[in-house]
């Protein structure tokens, strides 16, 4: 085991001094989500420990109950087993394998960093796709010793179909192969063979070993042919949040605030996009405009607000809006639709099957959604479509669903937060699926003036439709 | 209050992210932990503020005011009290919920009070099950309440590190691992059946450093036990522990010593180890919270019950 020296920036002494350097240094740090995806026995949870363990963030006390752990339930001999730091509930603990997605925490001079830690047995897929959900990156790790496997297309094709644009080929286990450079291109070049088509902006490929931590946080001496940087050094740069910037303003309306006659505010958590006072937006479903007169937050009111703040806007007229609507750019609407062609991740242990109804959960809106048609089942390691007639654990499918009352969602490709949502078991009130919308059929939307109209009476369509059986 | 810690801010203001692209990591904490309450109070009839007077409930009722800003919290508090806490806490908690004009609940076990359970006489495991575990579930009971906001956060311990945001109960309030719902993007399934109820918790994200980080930001009060002074403590199987009242039995022979000492978390005061420390400021108590080679829980005696101590405590109905 490599024991790195603290490279802990900040002295005790001088503290006034450097005082204001590091408040503002760690206060304004991004933050970088990510996921590691891999087998049982890629060494996910090594790599995982090691990251936390050469950044500094185990505790002497966590180091003497790893080494206590390690004698009764490590798989490293005498060594110390860095996976028991990640490896959280007892019954998990005792069967030797991740079960559940678990987050864990760590920090750098540059960035903070949120890992989804996922399990990679394939009955677990709505967890990697939590996971991936909410990740910038995913990094996906392969044993050096058994290259790509059918486990690596089928993590990499699943969060491509999340939307995740930046990946990491995390090739461990070099030290077992020494350090073969051959070996390490071999896979690499299946990998990119393979993800040709899968919509990835950057795919950075690193030889590692977590158990050693050569190219993890410091660089290794095994590999002087690789000159691509150690792991960390591409999470501490890799860009981030960049597409939820970059797309039209959306916000949710969560709460409406109003204190007093004098006071009424739309809060939400900006989806997209960046808003300032006097942008005209317009309220869907709906479609009525209106100009931002305030963005108000405990903290004073703002000049301008971006993705993922949480804010309340009070808009110039007296318009109606309400929990569910969202406020968009004027000149860019999303979709009305009452019915939505979406792809499914099947959560629920029991089957689904057409004419099931379920609660669908988009964004601030909850409406009842009825499956109209399976269309087709997705193969998780082609992402090929195949016939199919019921859902059951863990596939992947698109479906038709017809919903009780029209809502306002982008395609997923398009936008993450508005293109997604999640389905309810309404008996057991659990959430059965993870849900992408994907782009409408008809892009057409009907004329501005008309789309209240038009949204009222789809939803009564929608209504009739299900009472005289379509 | 407010002057513990005002005083002792070095004349810095921290340069604010200059756009939007450059939100950070606090910010979108704070942004999160809000839409987190407000999409709670949206779809819960009955939901309460847990309100453990240290310095995660102190941040956490600071968003919770931000959240609803300019409205008034749209929900109470509530103060398990087990009559064992420190008194600095209480005397902490009655002048905040007076400043803030709080809907502030206490409950203490009053079956647990008769029968004389406390830490002392009964081992930390039955005056935690029966004052804080059971007594949680009475006054949830008793108000009825559908959703309790919690501070827990998931770098403070290994069984923490896979819970929910919006956590589910059984009608006994039981936690149970195989029912955790997936919790994907930012959409939290806030339904349940008659009787279950919703643990929620807002601060999930956040390490230790974050929310001293966030208490230094925001000039946030926090309970003057977490500044290093001089206190009078006992030391105890490794543990210092400090006698906070006379209710702590001295061993023969057994006299307390005046120790410069700090509280990097707060409980029950026979439960809870103090460290020793010199850190009189936010600035010195963030230098050694970085330089920490001892994880906070560490002074926690409950945390020590056996291994998988905490998860079988959540599974039981504790916090």
């Amino acid at each position: 085991m490599t024991i790195h020296q603290s490279k802990d920036a900040f002295q005790a002494s001088g503290l006034a001094q450097d005082y204001a350097t590091f408040l503002a240094a760690h206060q304004n740090k991004e933050v970088l989500r990510f996921i590691a995806c891999g087998s049982v026995d890629d060494g996910k949870s090594t790599l995982i420990g090691r990251l936390l363990h050469d950044t500094k963030q185990i505790f002497d006390d966590q180091i003497t109950a790893l080494r206590r752990d390690s004698r009764k339930h490590g798989t490293q001999g005498q060594e110390m087993d860095l996976a028991l730091l990640v490896d959280g509930l007892q019954a998990e603990r005792e069967q030797g394998i991740t079960i559940d997605v678990a987050y864990r925490f760590f920090s750098t001079d540059k960035r903070s960093f949120i890992v989804a830690d996922t399990p990679g047995h394939e009955q677990y897929t709505r967890n990697m796709a939590t996971g991936a959900s909410t990740a910038d990156v995913a990094v996906l790790l392969v044993d050096a010793r058994q290259g790509l496997t059918r486990q690596t297309r089928r993590h990499a094709l699943l969060v491509s179909m999340l939307g995740i644009r930046r990946v990491v080929l995390a090739v461990n286990k070099m030290d077992m192969i020494g350090w073969s450079q051959d070996r390490f291109a071999e896979i690499v070049k299946g990998f990119s063979d393979f993800s040709a088509g899968l919509n990835f902006a950057e795919v950075r490929a690193i030889p590692l070993s977590a158990k050693n931590g050569d190219n993890v946080v410091e660089p290794g001496v095994n590999t002087p042919w690789y000159v691509g940087g150690t792991l960390l050094s591409f999470l501490e740069t890799v860009p981030v949040r960049e597409e939820a910037l970059n797309a039209p303003f959306r916000m949710a309306v969560q709460w409406v605030n109003r204190p007093n006659s004098e006071f009424r505010g739309y809060s939400g958590r900006i989806a997209s996009g960046t808003v300032r006072p006097g942008d005209r937006v317009s309220v869907q479903p709906g479609g009525r405009t209106a100009t931002v007169e305030r963005i108000y937050t405990a903290d004073g009111d703002l000049p301008e607000a971006g993705a993922d703040l949480s804010v309340t806007l009070v808009l110039a007229e007296q318009i109606d809006a309400s929990r569910g609507q969202v406020i968009a750019a004027e000149g860019a609407p999303l979709h009305t639709l009452d019915r939505l062609d979406a792809r499914l991740f099947w959560a629920a242990e029991t089957d689904l099957a057409p004419g099931a109804s379920l609660l669908a959960k988009i964004g601030t809106s909850t409406v009842t959604a009825t499956v109209e048609a399976i269309v087709s089942r997705i193969d998780p390691e082609t992402g090929k479509p195949g016939p199919a007639e019921r859902l059951s654990a863990n596939d992947i499918a698109d479906v038709r669903l017809s919903l009780d009352r029209p809502v306002a969602v982008d395609a997923y490709a398009a936008n993450r937060e508005t293109g997604s949502f999640i389905l309810i078991d309404r008996e057991s009130t659990d959430t059965a699926a993870l849900g992408l919308v994907l782009a409408p059929r008809s892009e057409a939307a009907p004329a501005a003036v008309h789309r209240e109209e038009a949204a009222a009476s789809g939803g009564l369509l929608g209504s009739l439709k299900r009472l005289f059986g379509r | 209050m407010s002057a513990a810690t005002a005083a002792v801010r070095p004349d810095t203001t921290p340069a604010l992210a200059s756009s939007p692209a450059r939100m950070s990591h606090l910010k979108r904490l704070e942004a999160e932990a809000i839409h987190i309450f407000r999409e709670t109070v949206a779809e819960t009839e009955n939901p309460v503020m847990l309100y453990s007077i240290g310095k995660d409930s102190s941040v956490l009722l600071h968003l919770a005011l931000k959240a609803f800003a300019p409205g008034k919290l749209p929900f109470p508090l509530l103060h398990v009290d087990t009559t064992w806490k420190f008194k600095e806490m209480i005397a902490f908690r009655d002048s905040r919920a007076k400043e803030l004009g709080l809907d502030l609940l206490v409950h203490t076990n009053q079956d647990g009070l008769a029968r004389g359970v406390g830490p002392v006489s009964h081992g930390s495991e039955v005056h935690t099950d029966v004052m804080k575990t059971q007594a949680l579930r009475q006054a949830l009971d008793l108000h009825k309440f559908d959703a309790a906001f919690g501070g827990a956060r998931r770098d403070e311990e290994a069984s923490r590190a896979k819970e929910r945001i919006v956590s589910l109960r059984t009608a006994q309030h039981r936690w149970d691992p195989k029912r955790q719902r997936a919790e994907p993007w930012h959409l939290y399934n806030l339904k349940k059946k008659r009787g279950e109820s919703l643990r929620v918790f807002p601060l999930s994200n956040w390490t230790e450093l974050d929310i001293w980080l966030y208490i230094e930001q925001e000039n946030i009060p926090i309970v003057p036990l977490y500044f290093a002074a001089p206190r009078p403590v006992v030391e105890r199987e490794g543990q210092l522990i400090m006698v906070d009242d006379e209710r702590l039995p001295l061993n023969p022979g057994e006299t307390p010593q005046e120790k410069v000492v700090r509280f990097r978390t707060l409980g029950c005061y026979p439960l809870t180890g103090a460290v020793e420390s010199g850190a009189a400021t936010l600035p010195e108590i963030i230098a050694e919270t970085l330089a920490a080679r001892t994880s906070e829980r560490q002074g926690r005696v409950i945390d020590k019950d056996g291994a998988g101590a905490m998860e079988r405590k959540k599974q039981e109905g504790y916090f």
